[in-house]
């Protein structure tokens, strides 16, 4: 175990990693944000959920560099009296939350489909290639936007505000599949030529087993490469979707229905109730980017590419 | 003959895309309230109720009713809005013009910013305004449209007071358009939200052309042109850009659903009175001929905007037409 994580600092990679300022901020920036998230409970000063540790007498206060602060609340208020820098600290866990699972059902998904789509090839291939098409075409935005309208209106407002991260989840992981199915198939594609993949096949071993065990490891790094850009979308789409009321509920809220509910609030004056979760959010996804473009050019993996 | 075959193909695509559309939009209406309480209300009695039933046809079976609202839907009649009491469609047409000039103005400012600083930054990647320019466009990826649209109100509605915030402004009235492009109040209110719409894209496309602009300006034909002697901006326009072309429109056709909704997005924030608007509305009322108006006007849009941008593709692109037959 230690011979292991000793090999990955003396790893070429690692040595890449931390010669270029870029990747090593992004990254650190990107481990305070999950680190925030995940220790919420603890560093909040207030838990935002909970009614009986909220005032109305405090809503609407400014941050403590504008006249009218108040020092209990670093970023200052909402409408409802919540501290503006817990419901943030909260509001980043559930977005990376829906943001990380979204990802791990386009990849589940993506990743079996472009393998069978890759291996087998013939007609599935084709039948496949071309719905992933379609599901591209259609953007995801717009596919989420209207599922999840007829999903609000079916439901009734209520119920839906339960099962809103479940729904926001299935949603965006869904609609990109395509992502993945089309990276893995090209990668699938080049390996199957391979000698190894051969010898696997004259062994005798099962499709199944030579597709999971011997071609998909070796198609790891791509992955690995648009998982980052995909994390940052999900988070950047699931805020999208709250912002239109059509995501998380304002008693359980993510960045983007924080920004919903600050908006209201901007044309009089309150300006740090939308602008300050938005620069969260900003900064959020702009680590993730950085950190991807920067693995996209450290790995120098083959990705499908658009022509 | 083989462009036909293309367009006969295309067409055939998008009937399909179409119907699948229209069944999406019928289990809606058929699953979304009940639209016999929406006529008669509660204190009908269940005798009355089973009689209105069978004489609307809500018994008859799903390929029976499916093919009744279809051929409906081909005339134009979606339905009537449960709110506005108006055909569903007339309401939606009704704010056509509006998302219209928005995603207009858009393109073209999409078009004409992302065209020559695209090629700039091909010609003269080292220089410092194209590095500032791909600093700009990977923070501009980055910002996701809605705020771009609120910080741009904040900053010129609320703190400068430079542009109107929200609304459409004066709109002239040409009988069957309402324009906004003709009066000053109505530009004014459109320069907002089209900046808003078109900076999500502008990233996108500005790499896109230098990617492919520097591909091309490595390749043989371009090196020929230079040792004939030609004129710069001839090799650069004429020879190199033309052909960065197929990939832009490739892309800018995957990108025709996503612009469409990024103008639900702006529209919200700028309670700009276009169509998407109007469906968050009707999501909200739960207006259902509204929501199912509203997706099949979209899909048709859609579908019409790729075919075109397919047959654009085979005129620019004489390859296609080949390879468009085969597979």
């Amino acid at each position: 175990m230690i011979a292991a994580v000793q090999k990955a600092f003396e790893s070429n990679f690692f040595y890449q990693f931390r010669r270029d300022p870029v990747a090593v901020g992004s990254a650190s920036v990107l481990l305070i944000f999950v680190a925030m998230a995940v220790l919420a409970p603890l560093i909040a000063p207030q838990n935002p959920y909970d009614p009986l540790q909220i005032d109305l007498m405090d809503s609407e206060i400014p941050p403590v560099w504008q006249q009218g602060g108040d020092e209990r609340f670093v970023f200052g208020t909402d409408p409802q009296g919540r501290d503006m820098w817990s419901t943030i600290l909260y509001g980043t866990g559930i977005s990376l939350l829906i943001g990380v699972f979204a990802v791990m059902l386009q990849a589940v998904m993506g990743v079996s489909m472009g393998l069978v789509s890759g291996y087998v090839g013939g007609r599935i291939d084709s039948f496949l290639m071309r719905l992933a098409d379609i599901q591209l075409s259609l953007s995801t935005l717009m596919v989420a936007i209207i599922a999840l309208a007829v999903f609000q209106a079916a439901f009734g407002a209520e119920l839906y505000s339960d099962l809103a991260i479940v729904m926001l989840i299935l949603v965006i992981g869904i609609a990109e599949w395509p992502q993945y199915a089309r990276t893995v198939r090209a990668n699938v594609l080049a390996e199957k030529e391979k000698e190894y993949v051969d010898a696997a096949r004259v062994i005798g071993l099962s499709g199944r087993r030579i597709m999971f065990r011997h071609i998909l490891p070796n198609t790891l790094t791509p992955i690995l490469v648009i998982s980052t850009v995909q994390v940052a979308n999900a988070i950047v789409a699931e805020a999208a979707l709250s912002f239109l009321g059509l995501g998380m509920p304002v008693n359980q809220p993510s960045l983007g229905s924080l920004i919903r509910n600050g908006f209201d609030y901007i044309l009089s004056g309150q300006w740090w109730i939308t602008v300050i979760p938005a620069i969260v959010l900003i900064i959020l996804i702009l680590a993730i980017n950085l950190l991807g473009d920067w693995l996209r050019d450290a790995l120098n993996p083959k990705l499908y590419k658009e022509t | 003959m083989d462009t036909l075959a293309f367009l006969i193909k295309r067409l055939g695509q998008a009937a399909v895309v179409m119907l699948v559309i229209s069944i999406i939009g019928f289990s809606i209406q058929d699953n979304l309230g009940d639209p016999l309480r929406e006529l008669v209300g509660q204190s009908v009695s269940e005798e009355v109720r089973d009689e209105l039933r069978e004489e609307m046809g809500l018994n008859d079976p799903f390929f029976v009713q499916y093919w009744r609202f279809l051929t409906k839907a081909v005339q134009g009649d979606l339905g009537t809005s449960y709110f506005f009491k108006k055909p569903a469609l007339e309401v939606i047409m009704g704010k056509f013009p509006a998302t219209f000039e928005l995603v207009l103005a858009a393109t073209f400012i999409i078009i004409f910013v992302s065209v020559p600083v695209g090629i700039y930054c091909a010609i003269h990647p080292k220089s410092f305004f194209s590095r500032l320019a791909m600093a700009v466009s990977i923070v501009g990826i980055s910002v996701p449209v809605f705020l771009t649209a609120i910080f741009s109100i904040y900053i010129f509605a609320i703190y400068l007071d430079w542009l109107p915030s929200y609304g459409r402004g004066d709109t002239v009235d040409l009988g069957f358009w309402r324009t906004g492009f003709l009066s000053l109040d109505g530009l004014s209110h459109l320069i907002l939200p089209a900046l808003a719409l078109s900076s999500i894209m502008l990233p996108l496309f500005i790499r896109l052309i230098r990617g492919e602009m520097m591909e091309v300006l490595r390749s043989e034909y371009v090196r020929f042109a230079w040792a004939k002697g030609l004129h710069p901006s001839r090799v650069y326009l004429l020879h190199a850009f033309k052909n960065t072309l197929l990939p832009v429109i490739t892309v800018g056709g995957v990108q025709v659903g996503t612009l469409i909704a990024y103008t639900i997005l702006t529209e919200t924030v700028f309670q700009w009175p276009g169509m998407g608007f109007l469906f968050l509305e009707a999501v909200n009322r739960v207006d259902t001929p509204l929501i199912i108006a509203y997706i099949i006007v979209v899909g048709l849009i859609f579908v019409i905007t790729n075919t075109i941008v397919d047959l654009v593709y085979t005129m620019v692109n004489p390859m296609v037409r080949i390879t468009g037959v085969k597979g």
